[in-house]
């Protein structure tokens, strides 16, 4: 196979827009599939077949395994990109693609069966060396042998589904008193979140910072990585800002750690876009959290820094090219990319916040990029994840992308719903982001000083 | 004694009810758990106090301030 000839984009808003963009530009036709909630969307011109997949509700339109295979089959497509989140990291869903006829757009199915499974995953990392936290196997058995898994890796501990992403149904435990109860509800959040109560324990890093390595690969046994990214800032366990190259690293350890990675998955044989994800700690030690065998959402400031379109990158790589042919012979990291994401919430307690776009105009500067899926007079309803824009920006140095950004931010007109522009600009102003002082406790500790103030 | 209306923080859905009329719940008890794009929000009895009567059932669209129960305290 040298080229699909045509692709079906399972997705819908900012990572649609983003996936059909590229197919365009490579002459791959490409079917946009939407609910009755995006009926209408802009980004569904994109593509020459948009279909209809099923009512509003996320299971019955994006997480509708028929309704997509139907869609696969009844337009002849050859490949399925799945975006991410929904069934982006579902290995079964994976193999019935390829059952119907079509290439799933990722890493083999083994490789997300293998990844997607937490414990599984680590143990996995440290067979082949990579550099694992302390933590227990998924919890079995009675409450004795729960706090003795705990005593063992010593507290405080972070309670984490097995089986999970995207940070949900996480808890902290930093005492045998806490650690039953959380769980207790990390297990029921897990159950109902992704189909499996599993949980185990992990020692939970004091003010880790979150850095991870992109990686690509091809069919034929190579692996590349395309540098870092940090990802610290976060709210609730999930990034709201993401920058390349990270900050105050010690460039020789994180370039010396990226090739160690991507040698260890090429030795390992994997075949696609992934990431890997570290946390470091205040001591500057890394250690694996996990895999995301899928495109992330923050993968535009990595395509700043390289000059490489990973999407198109992706689909040429599953349609069966050669690294060699797809990369440029060197992969420099230019300057200083940073990525905002503009959410529909409450900009001090983070609650989400639907409803209409009254206005909704993106910067329109053309030093920078938005990735987005919405359109001014449209409704953010509940179903869907808050996410409205991702403002990126990309300057010779870290000051500057911060200076743009802002400015980019402060152009951003949204009215209709609320949302965060106004703490991202707090933290993109706190002295501790100037100085590159990031950690995932960040937002919390800047959005605290902003209340005092 | 003094009725209380619970109200939505959010537009989204009911997930799960927690509580049982006529059952007394303390303060910052759990009503409901509400769901929004992807998160999970709980109507909490604020000051406490007996829950007289439930104005949704689960997997019911509820809007930002709708009221959602009804407590007496």
């Amino acid at each position: 196979m040298a080229k699909f000839k045509k692709v079906v984009v399972a997705n819908r808003g900012a990572v649609a827009a983003r996936v059909l963009r590229s197919l365009r530009a490579m002459g791959i036709p490409s079917v946009a599939v939407y609910s009755d909630a995006d009926a209408g969307a802009s980004y569904l011109s994109l593509a020459q077949e948009a279909v209809r997949i099923g009512p509003a509700p996320a299971r019955e339109s994006y997480l509708n395994v028929d309704a997509l295979l139907e869609v696969v089959r009844r337009t002849g497509a050859d490949g399925l990109h799945p975006g991410y989140g929904f069934l982006s990291e579902n290995a079964v869903f994976a193999a019935q693609v390829e059952a119907a006829g079509a290439r799933f757009i990722g890493p083999s199915p083994r490789w997300i069966e293998a990844m997607g499974h937490k414990t599984r995953a680590r143990e996995l990392a440290a067979e082949h060396g990579m550099p694992v936290g302390r933590g227990s196997a998924v919890l079995s058995g009675d409450a004795d042998s729960m706090l003795r898994a705990a005593e063992a890796i010593g507290y405080p501990i972070l309670v984490k589904p097995a089986s999970g992403g995207g940070g949900i149904g996480m808890l902290p435990a930093r005492s045998p008193q806490e650690l039953l109860g959380a769980i207790e509800r990390a297990s029921s959040m897990a159950q109902r979140g992704f189909a499996s109560a599993e949980v185990y324990l992990e020692r939970l890093v004091d003010r880790p910072r979150h850095v991870e390595f992109q990686i690509l690969g091809d069919r034929h046994g190579g692996v590349v990585h395309l540098h870092e990214r940090d990802c610290s800032v976060q709210r609730r366990h999930q990034k709201l800002i993401e920058e390349s190259p990270a900050p105050g690293l010690d460039r020789q350890v994180v370039g010396a750690l990226a090739e160690r990675i991507a040698q260890t998955l090429q030795t390992m044989g994997y075949d696609n876009i992934g990431t890997v994800e570290m946390l470091v700690g205040l001591d500057g030690e890394f250690s694996f959290l996990e895999m995301n065998t899928r495109l992330q959402v923050e993968h535009g400031v990595t395509e700043e820094v390289t000059g490489v379109d990973l999407v198109a990158a992706q689909v040429r790589s599953a349609a069966g090219e050669r690294l060699a042919d797809i990369l440029p012979s060197t992969l420099p990291c230019n300057g200083h990319a940073i990525q905002a994401r503009v959410y529909a919430e409450d900009p001090k307690r983070f609650f989400p916040s639907p409803g209409r776009l009254e206005v909704f105009v993106p910067p329109s500067d053309p030093d920078v990029r938005v990735e987005c899926g919405y359109d001014q007079g449209q409704d953010v309803t509940p179903h869907y994840d808050p996410l409205l824009a991702k403002v990126i920006v990309h300057a010779a140095t870290r000051g500057e992308a911060i200076d743009r950004l802002m400015k980019a931010l402060r152009a951003f007109r949204i009215e209709g719903v609320r949302n965060n522009v106004p703490a991202l600009l707090e933290i993109l102003d706190s002295p501790e982001f100037r100085a590159g002082d990031v950690h995932t406790g960040l937002l919390a500790d800047v959005m605290k000083q902003a209340v005092r103030a | 004694m003094s009725k209380i209306e619970a109200k939505a923080d959010v537009t989204g859905s009911v997930w799960k009810i927690v509580a049982a009329v006529g059952a007394p719940l303390e303060a910052g008890g759990v009503i409901m758990i509400l769901e929004s794009m992807k998160m999970e929000i709980p109507v909490l009895a604020e000051d406490g106090g007996t829950l007289l009567e439930l104005t949704v059932a689960e997997g019911d669209a509820v809007s930002e301030g709708q009221v959602v129960a009804v407590l007496e305290g």
